[in-house]
């Protein structure tokens, strides 16, 4: 029998239901992965039981000869941004530390209805504020890849970079992310697996640390496009709760996916060949073109003229919408309070978040802050919003043209940690590929489509029109089924 | 522009970060790397441009006017929502006195 740590979410599902194996051998095989691995920091706490009590719900559900499930007997992996009941939410950071929510996420919720089970809470960049997982306050997370002939430790990307490294050494078949300059697709890009950004609010936010409210989107991250379908369609669906959800139907992805691209134009945006870009990148773009004609598809060349601004622009915005959003860690309602002797309330609210907060956190709730304030507010925030709108426009305007937009993901492929350090800004150019989608709103995929001449993985990034995910993932199929790539990490934790 | 270490106490006080001189010194210029660089924004001409709102045309919805219609942010949740309180006293938030 093969190692069952090996399947993914569809295998394993699909095993479980037919008999091959029970979804507890599966629970236990991942929980004993998760264990031996903690030189990856890929999660902040392990949750062995409730794997467990999933896995034996599934195994008692088919004895009775009940439906599983979508995740039926899956054990996944769950980025710590997510409420979970009774499991710390720290968000990866000191000021969260021990917090305990008294709810479930509708995301999680969704994807315990759908029969899965949480292997443990994933690490992750603060707050999701970075883009190598250094940013986290229990630690950096190492990617299972290295750079051939050295052992130094690799970014699995951020902010998910706990899922991509998870889910990439194989000690969990999938994993959720979050997504609001593509924290979802550049760690899948840098670790060699898939991850979908939906749409804007086909997934709830309800009961996720916010960062940036108008572009924070949960996806999952898989080692297949299938997967990727499946838990997507798990985690999706309008919640009342949330005030930007899609009151829209979840189509049924999984089924509709076909890699026949037979009728559909693929745009590649002339602005994405940017200096700084790795020659390796640039070839694998091209691979990827080839990839997508091979499929049927039509090639054609669109223009994305303010491509140049998506990136200033979203480092305005999110970082006014966090320094927003994280004005509710003030020691009084939940997390951390530093109240030295004898201080007053101001003191305690600003002891409370200079022990709270990582750098790059009060770094982005400045820049927020400074944007928003007044006499500022009209040349940053209000210019940067004006242009966000022209960056969605830039896409409206190329699907006159196309269905869909092939891109790299990412400028370079991993880097190891600590390489970066010394630049905020330098780390912030790895989003470059992935934040127009962002801006706009629109479903965008990383698929992986080669190794370069390290031995890293490097991604294709697909995306799409807006409610338009079976065409971003109908191209992710037609290029895995190209690709062939199936190479596991080799194996060092 | 860039921001001099004055100007970053001040946002500090706005956003209610305590900060040291030395970790003052040392943002000053990373904000003005980082505010120099979004600068370029100023070079696209955005005259006649509305400032997107929502990404996703989604006019924001009403609910019910039920009391309690969902359970889950309902009312009579004293305890869940005290649970985490660093100092929670007679089922109230507890903060330092505010009023001499």
């Amino acid at each position: 029998m093969t190692e069952l740590t090996n399947l993914g979410i569809k295998a394993i599902r699909d095993g479980v239901a037919k008999g091959d194996f029970t979804a507890r051998e599966v629970a236990e095989g991942f929980n004993a992965a998760v264990a031996e691995a903690s030189a990856l920091n890929a999660f902040i706490v392990a949750t062995p039981d409730h794997a467990l009590a999933a896995a034996d719900a599934a195994d008692a559900k088919r004895a009775k000869g009940e439906e599983l499930g979508a995740m039926g007997g899956v054990p996944i992996g769950m980025k710590d941004l997510f409420a979970t009941k009774g499991v710390q939410t720290s968000a990866a950071s000191h000021i969260l530390e021990g917090f305990t929510p008294q709810y479930e996420s509708t995301v999680s919720s969704n994807l315990w209805a759908a029969g899965a089970g949480m292997l443990g809470k994933l690490n992750l960049d603060q707050f999701a504020m970075g883009s190598s997982n250094e940013t986290s306050f229990f630690g950096n997370v190492s990617s299972p890849w290295r750079k051939h002939g050295t052992n130094a430790a690799m970014s699995p990307g951020g902010s998910s970079g706990g899922s991509s490294s998870a889910v990439a050494a194989r000690i969990a078949p999938a994993a959720t992310g979050t997504d609001t300059g593509g924290s979802i697709r550049q760690p899948a890009a840098f670790t060699g697996i898939c991850g979908i950004k939906p749409t804007y609010g086909r997934c709830s936010r309800w009961g996720v640390v916010a960062f940036a409210s108008s572009l924070d989107q949960a996806g999952p991250m898989a080692r297949s496009v299938e997967d990727c379908a499946i838990m997507l369609g798990a985690m999706a669906g309008f919640d009342p709760k949330d005030s930007t959800s899609l009151k829209v139907d979840v189509p049924d992805w999984e089924a509709a996916l076909s890699a026949d691209l037979k009728g559909k134009k693929v745009g590649i945006p002339r602005e994405y060949r940017m200096e700084g870009t790795d020659q390796a990148i640039l070839d694998s773009w091209e691979q990827g073109k080839a990839w997508l004609k091979d499929a049927g598809a039509e090639i054609v060349d669109v223009s994305l003229p303010h491509t140049k601004y998506a990136l200033p622009a979203y480092y305005i915005i999110a970082p006014a919408e966090a320094s927003s959003n994280l004005a509710r860690y003030d020691g009084v309602r939940y997390g951390l309070r530093d109240l030295p002797d004898g201080a007053g309330l101001q003191d305690m609210y600003a002891e409370t978040r200079a022990a709270g907060f990582g750098d790059e956190v009060k770094r982005r709730i400045l820049i927020g802050t400074y944007v928003l304030s007044a006499g500022f507010y009209d040349a940053y925030y209000n210019q940067a919003q004006k242009i966000r709108a022209l960056v969605a426009q830039d896409f409206e305007k190329a699907w006159a043209e196309c269905d869909l937009i092939l891109a790299p993901t990412t400028p370079t492929a991993s880097f190891p940690l600590g390489s970066l350090d010394a630049d905020p800004l330098t780390m912030y150019l790895n989003d470059v590929f992935a934040v127009p989608a962002s801006l706009a709103g629109l479903p965008a995929m990383s698929v992986p489509a080669m190794l370069n001449s390290d031995g890293l993985p490097l991604g294709l990034q697909l995306v799409g029109k807006a409610y338009d995910e079976q065409t971003v993932l109908d191209a992710g199929l037609a290029i895995q089924q190209r690709a062939g790539f199936d190479h596991p990490p080799e194996k060092w934790w | 522009m860039s921001v001099d270490k004055a100007t970053v106490e001040k946002i500090a006080k706005l956003a209610r970060i305590k900060m040291g001189d030395e970790e003052l010194e040392r943002m000053a210029p990373e904000l003005s790397n980082i505010l120099d660089w979004v600068e370029q924004l100023g070079e696209v001409d955005t005259s006649g441009v509305e400032p997107m709102r929502a990404v996703i045309p989604n006019a924001l919805r009403l609910r019910d006017d039920v009391i309690d219609a969902d359970p889950k942010t309902a009312g009579g949740r004293r305890d869940d929502v005290l649970a985490n309180a660093p100092a929670a006293e007679h089922g109230f938030f507890g903060v330092p006195k505010v009023i001499e």
